[in-house]
């Protein structure tokens, strides 16, 4: 499957776990496509923490506005009934629960729903911007991003090598192959691709993962 | 009551060493003109704090091109590939920070607070060195205030009294930097007269502008 096509696949099966009506908070890359997947009838309101409620679609080159970009630094949009804020605001409203759910990408996470996001030491430490106060203050982490490595390598390990972006916040993971929910107890396999197996998955993870007994239901058929 | 100037006056008591706020988010609400003026000036050793270093010729990222920055207190350097080459060599130090714990710590610093708790970077690097707290069972990591000598802002409007207006997605640090600093600067677009602004409009109220400069005048 091509990169592309399973970057769509992942965003599809994201947009099942928002609601009507909540708040969300997409980063930047892979996460941003999720806004274009959305049911009909399913309308969420985005928040952009640079500073406002109501992000909108990209603009064309003739309506972008210098003033208004996303959490990239990108030309967006603003929907009616959005509304702007000041930096301490935006975090308020991130880390005081305010935000239904964000969904970011991930380098690595583990069984026990730690994240590694943010950098490789002595490869890239580019900030963490504001990641580790939206996984610390979403109500739900959802973790969005390719099964394995471009070597093949899991990326969901039994426990993160990089340095955390926050300990213990992963709600769920969902990739090309799986979704995935971090317990208590472990992480718990909750479906697989339409063209994957159970083993296949299983195969692809580093940490064992628990397989409900009588089948795994399938997405992205 | 805040001094219409030019940007060469506005920070004339600016020297080597101070600490200076830039506010802006990937240079989006950065004061580009007081950045030039900055550079201008030639003082070195500055203790940058800003959301980040934006990108090369572009808001921080022209002190970090100028090599004006000692210290930097910043959220995201991913922008700029000499901020995090300057990290590494030692040639600057670079204090990383969530971005709501930097913005936090500025508001604390023009708040009169001593502090405060977040639970931002618990189990992370960023809890090193500092200060863990448990309050009704959860763990938080004391953060302190940040002050600064100037504050550099970028409003659209301002009134003659200072009472800032500011566009869309470039208001960011701007009112939280406003009250933080000894010296605070806002470049803007326009200023009208007193009571052109309702005050039910205002974002920044006047008291914490310094100086105001208006953008592409030379008048000094």
């Amino acid at each position: 499957m091509a990169e592309q096509d399973r970057r769509g696949r992942i965003a599809r099966r994201v947009t099942l776990e928002l609601a009507d009506g909540s708040v969300v908070n997409l980063g930047i890359g892979m996460p941003t496509l999720v806004a274009n997947y959305l049911p009909p009838g399913v309308a969420i309101i985005l928040q952009s923490e640079n500073g406002f409620l109501g992000l909108g679609p990209e603009p064309s080159p003739e309506e972008a506005d210098k003033d208004l970009v996303n959490a990239g630094g990108k030309p967006v949009t603003i929907l009616p009934g959005g509304a702007f804020f000041d930096s301490a605001m935006s975090f308020a409203i991130i880390r005081g629960g305010h935000v239904d759910a964000t969904v970011l990408g991930a380098l690595e996470v583990d069984e026990k729903g730690n994240l590694a996001n943010w950098m490789v030491p002595g490869r890239r430490v580019p900030g963490m911007g504001g990641a580790m106060d939206l996984v610390v203050g979403a109500k739900r982490v959802i973790v969005a991003m390719e099964h394995v490595n471009r070597d093949g390598s899991p990326k969901i390990v039994r426990e993160c090598t990089l340095p955390l972006t926050a300990k213990g916040e992963v709600d769920l993971i969902v990739t090309d192959l799986a979704v995935i929910e971090v317990r208590q107890d472990g992480l718990q396999l909750l479906e697989i691709a339409a063209d994957t197996t159970v083993e296949a998955v299983l195969a692809a993870t580093g940490v064992p993962l628990s397989v409900p007994a009588g089948g795994v239901p399938v997405f992205g058929a | 009551m805040a001094v219409i100037c030019s940007a060469r006056q506005a920070l004339a008591g600016l020297t080597g060493g101070m600490s200076v706020m830039v506010a802006g988010f990937l240079g989006v609400g950065t004061p580009e003109e007081l950045v030039g003026a900055v550079i201008e000036s030639g003082v070195t050793g500055l203790t940058v704090i800003a959301n980040d270093s934006a990108f090369p010729g572009v808001g921080v990222g022209r002190l970090q091109d100028s090599k004006q920055i000692g210290k930097l207190h910043a959220s995201y350097i991913g922008g700029h590939s000499d901020t995090g080459k300057c990290m590494e060599t030692g040639e600057m130090d670079v204090v990383l920070t969530p971005q709501g714990t930097l913005a936090e710590q500025i508001r604390a610093g023009g708040s009169g607070l001593g502090g405060f708790l977040t639970p931002t970077g618990v189990g992370t690097v960023v809890a090193n060195g500092k200060q863990e707290m448990t309050v009704n069972g959860r763990t938080y990591l004391l953060e302190l205030p940040l002050k600064a000598d100037f504050a550099l802002l970028r409003a659209h409007r301002a009134d003659a009294a200072g009472n800032l207006i500011y566009r869309n997605s470039a208001r960011n640090f701007n009112p939280l930097m406003a009250m933080a600093a000894e010296v605070v600067v806002a470049e803007v677009d326009e200023v009208v007269p007193v009571g052109a602004i309702a005050p039910e409009e205002v974002m920044t109220p006047g008291i914490f502008i310094d100086y105001i400069v208006i953008r592409g005048e030379k008048n000094g």
